[in-house]
């Protein structure tokens, strides 16, 4: 690869994110945002909806380009490298989508199979091992021959799960991974999101707004408000945070420093005001 | 004013999306150099249009040929020259309805087919979830189909052409007595390999170009809901076959002189 590599193992970060701002024509989506990704470990990224998790996520993925700031994985600059590069460094890193994005003509075989298939050249009986072992793990060898519409949500993430980590890549992100699915489903994506993590190495980055089940598996959190972190620490720490947007948050309080209410006029203005607004 | 304002905007907007086709059509061309080793992907493609288009293509070539039989034997046997309905039939065909007709039924058909599949393909993240894969779409998905387009249009109108040609034949020696030997030796010597049958195929290879080029265009650039899909899907068909009738005028006046 061209770029070059600073020293990663010094600081045990795999992705660092430093001073970023993104924004989508006028509107501001991430505003000097930093965070970092330590090496081997659950980092949750939790915040409310829109303000800006899949964007960052896209960020560290290359599908997107700051305005300012700089993104390293593995101390390569992301937003430097050229389609060629990108290719390679995605090839080391996978991405959870929210519904799975499965191929819709492929089974769930086929599925698997398809990185392996795209970027190696493995013999048909290397490769049958290889994509069984990765249903294995997510305890669907038995699903082999189902096509992606007749899976469950819950089925669905798991075959992309397989898919994402058929590659044996160094970073995997979650986007939502348990939006949808009801509580064992849940606890099922839980458990295996920890347990990639501790057996094959893999940092994992997991974004969410489910406060309860991230905090069980993340070993450290980032909380982020409209486009900037409010939070960070354990998740222990997080929960016993003061401040008062962790709070709202955590807490799911209707309103605080994130207001209930749209603006608007007046309350008595508006109701006394005469004929259609 | 503002009616001028519009129109203004109209056309820059027209010759923007034009020039995004372009820049489209150049991506795709550099990654269909890539096919070369995964044949399979477009042989796939190729097999996915015939079934698409193969009956419909062969209804319609069989009743278009015997509606030439049927005119043209009314026509020419008041000059007494109902012997060359052979010619007529065969030159009707291959220079003009069979690369027509086949591209509007292809637009129809296997056009629309392709953008909502690509469409759809982006809707539900298939396409941003290959990038991630570091699998690059327009060389995976976009390509194989545009390739597989340009080889299926001619073969699909020259069945169309040899189809209506039989049909013609029904007609024309089957039911209005038309003599036999008189309809296929007419045939044999009045249509030119060089100027007729090779225009027709360069008329449907670049037919094949354009309409695929505006399906798979017009998928990859949907809005991706699903009211975004069906609209492309629609466009597709509007602009295929605009752009088929336009052309074939064209091509005919620098061909047929
Ligand atoms: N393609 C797009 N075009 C314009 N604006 C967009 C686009 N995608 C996202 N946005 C805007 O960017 C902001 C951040 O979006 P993002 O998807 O990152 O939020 P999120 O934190 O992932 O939300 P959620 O939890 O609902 O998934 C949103 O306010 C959204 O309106
Ligand atoms: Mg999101």
């Amino acid at each position: 690869m061209s770029t070059t590599q600073t020293d990663p193992g010094a600081s045990g970060a795999l992705v660092e994110i430093r001073n970023v701002h993104f924004s989508r024509g006028e509107r501001t989506i991430l505003n000097d945002l930093s965070m970092t990704i330590a090496r081997g470990k659950v980092t949750a990224i939790m915040g409310g909806s829109g303000c800006g998790k899949t964007t960052l996520l896209n960020l560290i993925g290359g599908r997107l380009r700051p305005s300012s700031g700089q993104v390293l994985v593995d101390g390569i600059s992301v937003p430097e490298l050229g389609t060629r590069d990108l290719f390679e460094l995605r090839k080391r890193m996978g991405m959870l989508f929210q519904n799975g994005a499965l191929l819709t003509d492929l089974d769930v075989f086929e599925n698997v199979a398809f990185p392996i298939r795209e970027h190696k050249r493995l013999p048909e009986p290397i490769l049958r091992h290889v994509v069984l072992m990765k249903l294995e793990t997510v305890g669907l060898r038995g699903a082999r021959e189902l096509m992606p519409a007749e899976l469950s949500g819950g089925m669905a993430r798991r075959v992309a799960l397989a898919r994402t980590i058929s590659l044996e890549p160094m970073l995997v992100m979650y986007d939502e991974p348990f939006t949808g699915l009801d509580p064992i489903s849940k606890g099922v994506i839980a458990k295996l999101i920890r347990e990639l993590n501790t057996g094959l190495g893999i940092t994992s980055v997991l974004v969410s707004h489910d406060v309860a089940d991230t905090c069980a598996i993340s070993d450290y959190a980032y909380l982020m408000g409209q486009g900037h972190i409010i939070g960070q620490g354990t998740p222990q720490e997080i929960r016993q945070s003061e401040a008062e947007e962790v709070r709202q948050f955590m807490d799911g309080l209707p309103d605080g420093p994130v207001p209930y209410r749209y603006p608007a006029p007046d309350y008595l203005k508006d109701l006394l005001q005469e004929g259609p607004a | 004013m503002n009616s001028l304002r519009r129109l203004g905007q109209y056309v820059l907007d027209s010759v923007e999306g034009l020039g995004r086709a372009s820049l489209f059509f150049l991506e795709v061309a550099s990654g269909a150099r890539k096919l070369i080793r995964r044949f399979d992907l477009v042989v796939q493609q190729v097999f996915a249009v015939g079934v698409l288009t193969l009956l419909i293509i062969l209804v319609s070539g069989l009743f278009v040929g015997m509606v030439l039989g049927l005119q043209g034997y009314n026509t020419l046997s008041k000059f007494g020259a109902a012997d060359s309905l052979g010619l007529l039939v065969a030159l009707s065909l291959v220079r003009e309805l069979g690369p027509v007709v086949t591209a509007l039924l292809f637009a129809g058909r296997a056009g629309s087919a392709l953008t909502a599949e690509i469409g759809l393909m982006k809707a539900t993240e298939q396409l941003a979830g290959m990038e991630m894969m570091a699998v690059n779409p327009v060389e995976r998905v976009i390509a194989p189909r545009l390739v597989a387009g340009i080889i299926s249009m001619p073969l699909l109108a020259a069945l169309f052409s040899a189809i209506g040609v039989l049909g013609g034949q029904l007609v024309g020696v089957g039911l209005l007595g038309v003599d036999s030997g008189a309809f296929w030796s007419q045939m044999q010597s009045g249509v030119s390999f060089h100027e007729d049958v090779l225009n027709g195929v360069i008329k449907s290879v670049v037919f094949g170009v354009v309409v695929t080029w505006i399906a798979v265009f017009q998928g990859y650039e949907s809005v991706p809901t699903s009211e975004g899909v069906s609209r492309a899907t629609n466009r597709t068909v509007v602009y295929s076959s605009l752009a088929v009738l336009a052309l074939d005028f064209v091509m005919t006046a620098l061909m047929f002189k």
